[in-house]
């Protein structure tokens, strides 16, 4: 071993209690950082995780002013009026110029008061392509829509009112129009999400939907369930190209982007967090400074006999970098090691949820509070370093 | 012994400035000593010996005049090659032997040369050193802790001798020393002189000084 390397550790051996409490600074900061940061990983991937639904969807509607950035959320058009629908034109530009990336489908949307069992409520109506109801939603049990007469209704719809396949929903008020629905399907729950919100609602066929509230070929949406999420943007501007060259005709609202800003929040929150860890980290830099400063002070005789035979200056300042450096290493990896335990725990108590902590994303923040904790013993060591190698060697050998 | 002078101190003055006065440590000294030669610095104390002898060993230089070691000025180098010469061309040994306390006598012979070739002796210089010094082998794993000051002493000897130093510098060597290791080690200074090196014994005692072809006397920094 380099005996430059050697004289470090042998000095940090002799003063090991020293050592001790200058290391465990780096460990207390390098947990900290590194358990606020695995923290931050977890929430991330949990959201992201229970969000991706979210991801993957375009939700195109009728252009009515500067967007505002969630109106897309909820789903509901509830009020919408002619001005602000899709017209069968639109909806066909849509589908041939984005098919190729994804399912393509529109659907009519309204909020209307429902009766069941006597009973009167309200609920979110969809029409849509009994082809496209297929294709968007999975069953719980039942079938999907044979005849226009017949709907699928969302789970927390047919929990709350008790409803079963083959049971019958009076929809509309019954001093306009009223006409009534079989069950036929009941869907598995979809959560929340920007595209539609299937769980409280009855989605029945396009054609129904026509008959019973007007307005054939006035869309009030039109989804685009992108495949692959890598496409999002070219659809996006496919459509921008095709419908909003000239005028503003509809808006697009991509859905990744809610979860880009939901994720950037928490990143943001992370860094805020981590930052505040790294506070601890500079009591350490400090305790450091201060252990090598005595060492140095210590050590200036030392320095004066290694000088005056013959020790060049880099090779001081190498010895007390290594000094501080293996207090850095050696904290570090301690305090990276402590960090699962410790981190495991924060996640389980902060987050709730565990599902996520053996991964690469949530490993990460160790890596980087050891750098952290490594680069501030180096930078804490450097003065002293410095100091101990401008010792004139006279002086320094007359020291005791 | 060959004619060439291998140090030259040509009117060389040191002063300290502090705030009570300046202090001259050497007043404009000239001093020739030739290669082989083995000259005693004596004088009372704060006549400058140490001062003259750190001017020599390259640890500082003069405030003014030139000091010239194997003919160059030590006045023009820089940190790095004053080092350097510290490390291969001059031998210090010291009155309280100064070795590293964290390095065993084994380590504190082999020290120079590590710093010197970047690589460990493996050709049994520094075995073969301590026992040319005295220094039995079951001592090498000692530290310097654990020796007594006649074994530190033979140890810091074969510390100067480990690159092969023209010039060895001996500041009051025997003084920490009873008279019988202090003779013993004088024997050893002397042995190496007459194999060739060049040295310079500061003392203040007469029989040390008994041992050299010259003896130069200072008194307030000046030769008389
Ligand atoms: N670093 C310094 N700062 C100020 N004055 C100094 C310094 N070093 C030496 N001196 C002064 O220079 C003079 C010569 O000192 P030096 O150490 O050379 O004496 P010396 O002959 O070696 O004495 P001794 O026999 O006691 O070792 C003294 O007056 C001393 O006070
Ligand atoms: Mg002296």
């Amino acid at each position: 071993m380099d005996i430059v390397l050697t004289l470090s550790f042998r000095s940090i051996r002799l003063h090991g209690l020293r050592s001790i409490l200058a290391t465990l600074g780096i460990i207390i900061g390098v947990v900290a950082i590194a358990s606020m940061g695995m923290m931050g990983a977890n929430l991330d991937q949990l959201v992201t995780s229970q969000l991706s639904s979210l991801g993957n969807v375009l939700v195109v509607r009728a252009y009515t002013g500067p967007a505002t950035g969630f109106e897309g959320l909820g789903g509901g058009g509830g009020g919408g009026g002619a001005s602000s629908t899709l017209t069968s034109a639109n909806f066909q530009t849509i589908q041939r110029v984005a098919e190729k990336y994804g399912t393509v489908y529109f659907l009519y949307t309204t909020n209307d008061i429902i009766t069941i069992k006597g009973d009167e409520g309200f609920a979110t109506i969809y029409g849509m392509t009994p082809e496209s109801i297929s294709k968007i939603f999975t069953l719980r049990n039942g079938t999907f829509p044979r005849t226009t007469g017949s709907a699928v209704i969302g789970p927390s719809l047919a929990d709350r009112w008790d409803l079963k396949v083959g049971d019958h929903i009076k929809i509309g008020s019954a001093e306009s129009s009223q006409e009534t629905i079989r069950v036929a399907g009941i869907l598995e729950p979809r959560g929340l999400s920007v595209d539609l919100n299937s769980d409280n609602a009855i989605i029945a066929p396009d054609k129904w939907y026509t008959n019973f509230y007007g307005g054939e070929g006035q869309y009030n949406q039109v989804n685009v369930a992108v495949t692959d999420i890598k496409d999002i943007q070219a659809a996006n501007d496919a459509i921008n190209n095709s419908l909003n060259h000239r005028k503003n005709v509809v808006s697009i609202f991509d859905s990744s982007r809610l979860l880009s800003t939901i994720t950037s929040a928490i990143g943001s929150i992370t860094a805020f967090v981590m930052a505040i860890a790294a506070i601890s980290l500079l009591v350490a830099a400090v305790a450091i400074f201060n252990v090598m400063m005595m060492s140095v002070t210590e050590r200036t005789h030392e320095i004066g006999i290694l000088r005056s035979i013959g020790t060049q200056r880099k090779e001081i300042r190498k010895m007390f970098l290594y000094e501080s450096l293996i207090l850095g290493v050696i904290g570090a990896f301690i305090g990276a090691a402590l960090s699962l335990l410790i981190g495991y725990t924060v996640v389980l108590l902060l987050v709730g949820n565990t599902e996520f902590f053996f991964t690469l994303q949530s490993f990460l923040p160790i890596g980087e509070a050891i750098l952290v904790g490594i680069l501030v013993t180096v930078l804490s060591g450097a003065y002293p370093a410095w100091k101990a190698s401008n010792l004139n060697p006279i002086e320094a050998l007359r020291a005791e | 012994m060959s004619n060439r002078p291998v140090i030259e101190l040509d009117d060389v003055s040191k002063i300290y400035p502090l705030p009570s006065g300046n202090v001259v440590a050497l007043d404009h000294l000239s001093l020739q000593i030739q290669e082989g030669e083995f000259v005693a610095i004596m004088g009372p104390s704060g006549s400058g010996k140490s001062t003259l002898l750190n001017q020599i060993g390259c640890l500082d230089v003069p405030t003014s005049g030139s000091v010239l070691i194997d003919g160059k000025n030590i006045g023009e180098m820089d940190d790095k090659d004053l080092t350097e010469l510290r490390l291969s061309t001059i031998g210090y040994i010291f009155q309280n032997f100064n070795l590293i306390p964290l390095l065993n006598a084994y380590e504190n012979v082999e020290y120079p040369y590590l710093m010197k070739y970047r690589k460990p002796d493996d050709s049994g210089k520094v075995t073969g050193l301590l026992q040319q010094v005295g220094i039995d082998p079951s001592l090498a794993s000692h530290k310097p802790s654990e020796l007594s000051g006649g074994q530190q002493q033979r140890v810091a000897i074969a510390r100067s001798l480990v690159n092969d130093p023209k010039i060895l510098l001996c500041d009051e060597p025997t003084g920490n020393l009873d008279s019988k290791t202090g003779g013993q080690i004088m024997e050893m200074i002397n042995d190496l002189n007459r194999r060739g090196n060049t040295v310079i014994v500061v003392t203040h005692d007469m029989a040390v000084a008994g041992f050299a072809h010259r003896r130069i006397n200072l008194q307030d920094g000046r030769i008389v």
